[in-house]
């Protein structure tokens, strides 16, 4: 069975439109996926193939057939004949959408059989297609007790359980680390075609859908604006929207960038961090040289953020020492003196909190030149104005709360106030993970400017390799604690030494 | 799991402990000397004295401490200068009859809450929900004695006169010979307590029926029902235990104003006499044994909290 | 990637209305103007009530009016023969006073222990809360009557016990509201610029706390009203023969059906005043809530 959505409209309780007459058609073996940033709409519209608007919206016009059954038109009984069974969801969180208190087993089991046809062999026959463990003891295990990654190939498996003709996929891969989200992508497309399901793919990363999708719809505020296969939306896009998207993809492939001479600025020397049995920093040592971009890459677990927060002064629990200038730095914040907090900045994962919401941006960009420095009133004025132009933000944001700017916007505010001291090394834990990629784009070419002329140096944590060209000299892998591999950005990402770079590499998606 | 219980356990009984520190320490504060604030202004010294020595007056304090909780321990909550008996015979069948107020008012107030709670958080937004939102905001407002006297005047001496607004045990008999006036006073602590369970369990309720998996259950397409029976409800129970224990042992002292509003013969109506004769020992038994009474509900509580989580009980 | 005039294109969104403060989003819904309404009226009524009761009736709270128990005068007397109204219009202003001066007890210490509870987290914490979970031991009313049976029903003994007994249970919410923002990274963020920990409590954590510390403060006064009222009603509180809405219900209940004004009056004063109260806390803690839920 096709999906054929028609003209769908979708508004809130009070009538200002979500999804402006949206229409896609997927046929049976194909994957649509659909693309857009936060606020696009693209949930809202995957959901409505299953007949389900959140609270708050209703569907205001428009048909989704399935088939050749207009769901919109179903009751709700008979929607929910169809719902698991007909068309299937997977979410984008397993975390949050695995009953916690309900054994694994049991929830596959239970979308059989509240559509009348419970069958434990087909339980396990379903977890062994998304390549988990089909024994009665993974089957009796609670979700807590699961991997991420396995938790998701859960959700996978309670899709397709009842053989469903359309899976809607809504950002499945988001969170997952690189290795296992290239697993999971290999599951769905492998079930997709096998199964011959019509799936939609809900995805804001583009080289992702270059590497699964048959076919492309980009979204914007609530519209489709270019629809086509892939290969000719990501070659050849008309729509100007598009374009960006795809301009701000970061590309792994590149030219190699300038060498970068200076001298050691920021070292961490035989750094190791353990918390009871557990070791997550095994004796690691980096330097930071004046002036160049450090990345620091890891996974979920590798220990990058430890390691950043060693040597910003945020945990004093580590063994080793942090040198500054070839000094060593106190280990917490609390006992470094006023110069040295001013030369090493710190800029947050997610600028939702690391903004005081009671407090406008010039309140919170002020506060470290009212600390660490003996500026008076008039020239800490001047110095928060300038350095919020430098971020590119207007100075009649300065009045405003956090909760009236964008993330990109609260972000790069935050990078002001790690700025306004004019520190000489600023480390980057994550920030722009949170954001979309066209904002993340415009805080990278923020980062570098401000790299070029301040003079400053930078250790950039992430997890997403793709990002190294845009912004990194040289980059430092970390894994389980350990530095795998470290050297010039351009002789890694081609002539990687570790077999984990290798692997990083090979599975991180390109367009 | 059951370290974690026992751990409780453990710093119940360490808080038991403390509480009987602070109510013997609360007795020190006795301006004057007991003896004779009971025998009055002209009892001879020699009196006074054989009245201290009976107390126990003249040891040291963390003697006469030990001495207490001792008695307390073995079941002996010491002498109530009164009524001139032990405190035991004076409190024994009160606690039986306080203990039936309590006990019918937690279950009917416990079924009735959770039942009103879960269906308003059902019907979230509708004309039901707002009205029994509206009307539970009134009743939680009100002092208890005063629903007390509006139960009194509207169902007892003005507007109806069903049920009496007192409570007349013959002596030797039991407060459930006559259950009509069981009612008032029932009713009153029910009136209390249940408007905060229900709205607890409301706002839990609503909050587990917006999460996710609540979503992903209904997108599998179960139905409605087993949607809030099997997945909903039981993550309502874990964090609503705890504040229905608090309101339940808050029951523990609310029973002190019912009973005397109604004349009911409970412990609560004993530590007010107790007040006004200014009858330490008895004071002291029965703040210990309200304390008590508070300590273990929210122990039992806790135990619940802890076994319905499933990150803890699948070890 | 991208040039800078992209930016004005992808990232500038239409700026949001400014989230308008707590207490004007509590203002507007409708049973905050109901519940302030009722207080007032209430209010109005305790603190100009012992000058206008002479004025109107003509009698003192503490005068003989006439024989006990007649309906002599607007409102009838009472057992010893005073004249209701004017004890009436004069029995709200102490009650009001205490539950006051209670309150504010409670939410000063309460609020200063919770803080530093959450902000010190570990082992302190733990204990503070473990001497927290002593004092929470008691109900709140026992408590009262476990010290006035030492000390006896003088006024600032009530207040000093009702505010005392309040603080623990502020204590445990500001704890909580607390822990949620220290969470957050713009605490760390202010440490790591050196800023002291008073400084951290008062200038970023306080302004943040405000909602749940409003909540908490509407809840405490209503409660407060009720337990002076209890207590005085208890014949524990406010002692004769001094004119208090919780004592004269005591005093004319048994004449209930014969002359009901002298308990209709005052039962009606405090339950207007604390549904009054309840609602206004119940619209802070409706704005307070919408505030977290962005």
């Amino acid at each position: 069975m096709s999906l054929d959505v028609t003209d769908l409209r979708v508004s809130t309780v009070d009538g200002s439109p979500v999804l402006h007459g949206v229409s896609y058609a997927i046929a049976p073996g194909e994957i649509l996926a659909l693309v857009g940033e936060s606020g696009s709409g693209k949930t809202t519209a995957g959901l409505a193939a299953l007949g389900h608007f959140r609270r708050g919206l209703v569907p205001a016009g428009g048909a989704v057939t399935v088939g050749d059954t207009d769901i919109l038109s179903l009751t709700e009984p008979e929607r929910r004949a169809l719902r698991g069974r007909a068309v299937a969801y997977v979410p984008q969180d397993p975390a949050l959408s695995l009953n916690p208190s309900l054994r694994i087993g049991r929830q596959i089991a239970e979308v059989l059989e509240a559509h009348g046809a419970p069958d434990a062999e087909r339980v396990a026959e379903v977890l062994a297609e998304v390549g988990l463990p089909t024994d009665e003891a993974y089957q009796r295990r609670y979700p807590h007790q699961l991997s991420g990654g396995q938790q998701q190939r859960v959700g996978i498996a309670m899709a397709f359980a009842c053989r469903p003709s359309v899976v809607v996929l809504d950002e499945p891969t988001t969170g997952l680390d690189v290795t296992t989200q290239a697993l999971v992508l290999e599951t769905v497309g492998a079930l997709a075609a096998e199964h011959q399901v019509a799936a939609l793919y809900i995805t804001h990363d583009l080289a992702v859908v270059a590497q699964i999708a048959d076919r492309v719809a980009v979204m914007r505020d609530g519209r489709i604006v270019e629809t086509g296969a892939t290969r000719d939306v990501l070659g050849h896009p008309t729509h100007a929207y598009t374009r960006e998207l795809l301009d701000a993809v970061p590309s792994l492939d590149g030219p190699a960038p300038a060498g970068h001479e200076g001298t050691p600025v920021l070292a961490a020397k035989d750094v190791s961090v353990s918390y009871g049995e557990i070791d997550v920093l095994r004796g690691v040592g980096i330097t930071v040289d004046s002036g160049e971009c450090l990345m620091l890459l890891g996974e979920s677990g590798s220990g990058k953020t430890t390691l950043s927060q060693c040597l910003s002064g945020l945990t004093a629990h580590y063994t080793g020492s942090v040198e500054l200038d070839g000094v060593a730095l106190p280990p917490s914040v609390r006992r470094r003196s006023a110069a040295q907090l001013r030369d090493v900045q710190y800029v947050f994962q997610s600028p939702f909190s690391s903004l005081n919401p009671r407090k406008t941006i010039a309140q919170s960009v002020e506060l470290p030149l009212t600390r660490l420095t003996t500026m008076d009133k008039a020239q800490r004025r001047e110095r928060v104005a300038e350095m919020l132009d430098r971020v590119r933000l207007g100075r009649s944001l300065a009045h405003r709360l956090p909760d009236q700017l964008s993330g990109g916007e609260r972000q790069r505010a935050a990078i002001a106030r790690a700025l306004v001291t004019t520190p000489r090394v600023l480390v980057c834990d994550e920030v722009t993970s949170a954001l979309d990629v066209s904002v993340q784009a415009t805080v990278l070419d923020v980062l570098n400017d401000l790299r070029r002329d301040m003079g400053m140096a930078i250790l950039f944590v992430t997890h997403n390799i793709a990002l190294a060209r845009e912004v990194a000299d040289r980059i430092a892998v970390l894994l389980d604690g350990r530095i795998a591999e470290c050297g010039p950005v351009d002789d890694v990402l081609t002539r990687p030494t570790h077999a984990y770079t290798r692997e990083l590499l090979a599975n991180t998606p390109r367009l | 799991m059951t370290r974690l219980i026992i751990r409780r356990l453990v710093v119940s009984l360490a808080v038991l402990w403390l509480v009987t520190l602070l109510v013997f320490i609360a007795t020190l504060l006795l301006p004057g000397d007991p003896a004779r604030a009971i025998l009055g202004q002209q009892a001879t010294p020699e009196r006074v004295a054989a009245l201290q020595h009976q107390l126990n007056l003249d040891a040291p304090v963390w003697e006469r401490y030990l001495d207490w909780l001792g008695g307390v321990l073995t079941g002996d909550l010491g002498f109530s200068t009164s009524t001139q008996g032990s405190v035991n015979s004076l409190l024994g069948d009160r606690i039986v009859a306080s203990l039936v107020l309590l006990v019918a008012a937690a279950v009917i107030s416990t079924a009735v809450g959770l039942a009103l709670g879960t269906w308003t958080a059902i019907r979230r937004g509708r004309a039901v929900d707002h009205t029994v939102s509206g009307i539970s905001l009134v009743i939680a407002a009100l002092p208890e004695f005063v629903i007390g006297m509006a139960l009194i005047i509207l169902l007892s001496t003005t507007v109806f006169r069903i049920f009496p607004s007192v409570t007349l045990t013959r002596p030797g008999a039991q407060v459930w010979s006559e259950p009509g006036q069981l009612v008032l006073p029932v009713l009153t602590l029910v009136l209390v307590v249940t408007p905060y369970i229900t709205r607890m369990m409301r706002a839990t309720m609503s909050e587990v029926l917006d999460s996710g998996f609540v979503e992903m259950a209904r997108l599998k397409g179960l139905r409605e029902r087993t949607v809030i029976v099997r997945h909903a409800f039981p993550h309502a129970i874990g964090p609503v235990a705890q504040v229905i224990a608090l309101q339940l042992a808050w029951l523990a002292g609310g029973v002190v104003v019912v009973e005397f509003l109604f004349r009911y013969p409970g412990i609560g109506q004993a530590l007010i006499d107790a007040v006004n004769k200014r009858d330490v020992e008895v004071v002291q038994a029965i703040t210990l044994l309200i304390a008590a009474m508070y300590i273990v509900v929210n122990l039992l509580a806790d135990i619940v909290g802890i076994v319905t989580n499933p990150k803890v009980a699948a070890r | 990637m991208t040039a800078v005039e992209k930016l004005e294109v992808v990232d500038t969104p239409e700026v949001p209305a400014s989230q308008p403060g707590l207490f004007r989003r509590a203002w507007a819904l409708p049973r905050a103007k109901l519940g302030a309404a009722l207080t007032a009226a209430v209010v109005l009524v305790a603190v100009l009530g012992p000058w206008l009761g002479p004025v109107i009736t003509g009698h003192d709270p503490t005068d003989f009016a006439g024989k006990p128990f007649k309906h002599d005068g607007i409102a009838g007397t009472d057992g010893i023969g005073r004249d209701v109204l004017t004890r009436f219009l004069a029995g709200g202003s102490t009650l009001l006073l205490y539950a006051v001066l209670a309150t504010a007890i409670g939410i000063v210490l309460g609020a200063a222990v919770g803080m530093f509870a959450g902000y010190s987290g570990g082992r302190l914490d733990g204990v503070v809360m473990r001497g927290n979970d002593v004092l929470l031991s008691f109900p709140q009313l026992v408590f009262a009557l476990l010290a006035i049976a030492m000390i006896g029903p003088h006024g600032w003994l009530l207040v000093t016990v009702i505010g005392v007994t309040h603080a623990p249970r502020i204590a445990r919410v500001a704890r909580q509201a607390t822990v949620a923002v220290v969470a957050s990274d713009y605490i760390r963020a202010a440490e790591m610029y050196g800023v002291p920990r008073w400084r951290i409590l008062t200038g970023e954590v306080l302004p943040n706390i405000t909602g749940p510390l409003m909540v908490e403060l509407g809840l405490r006064l209503t409660y407060s009203i009720g337990y002076v009222a209890s207590l005085s009603f208890l014949g524990l509180g406010i002692q004769p023969p001094t004119a208090d809405w919780g004592l004269m219900i005591n005093e004319n209940r048994i004449a209930l059906i014969v002359q009901p004004w002298g308990v209709l009056l005052p039962v009606l004063a405090i339950a207007v005043l604390t549904v009054g109260t309840n609602l206004i806390t119940d619209a802070l803690a409706s704005a307070a809530a919408r505030e977290e839920a962005r």
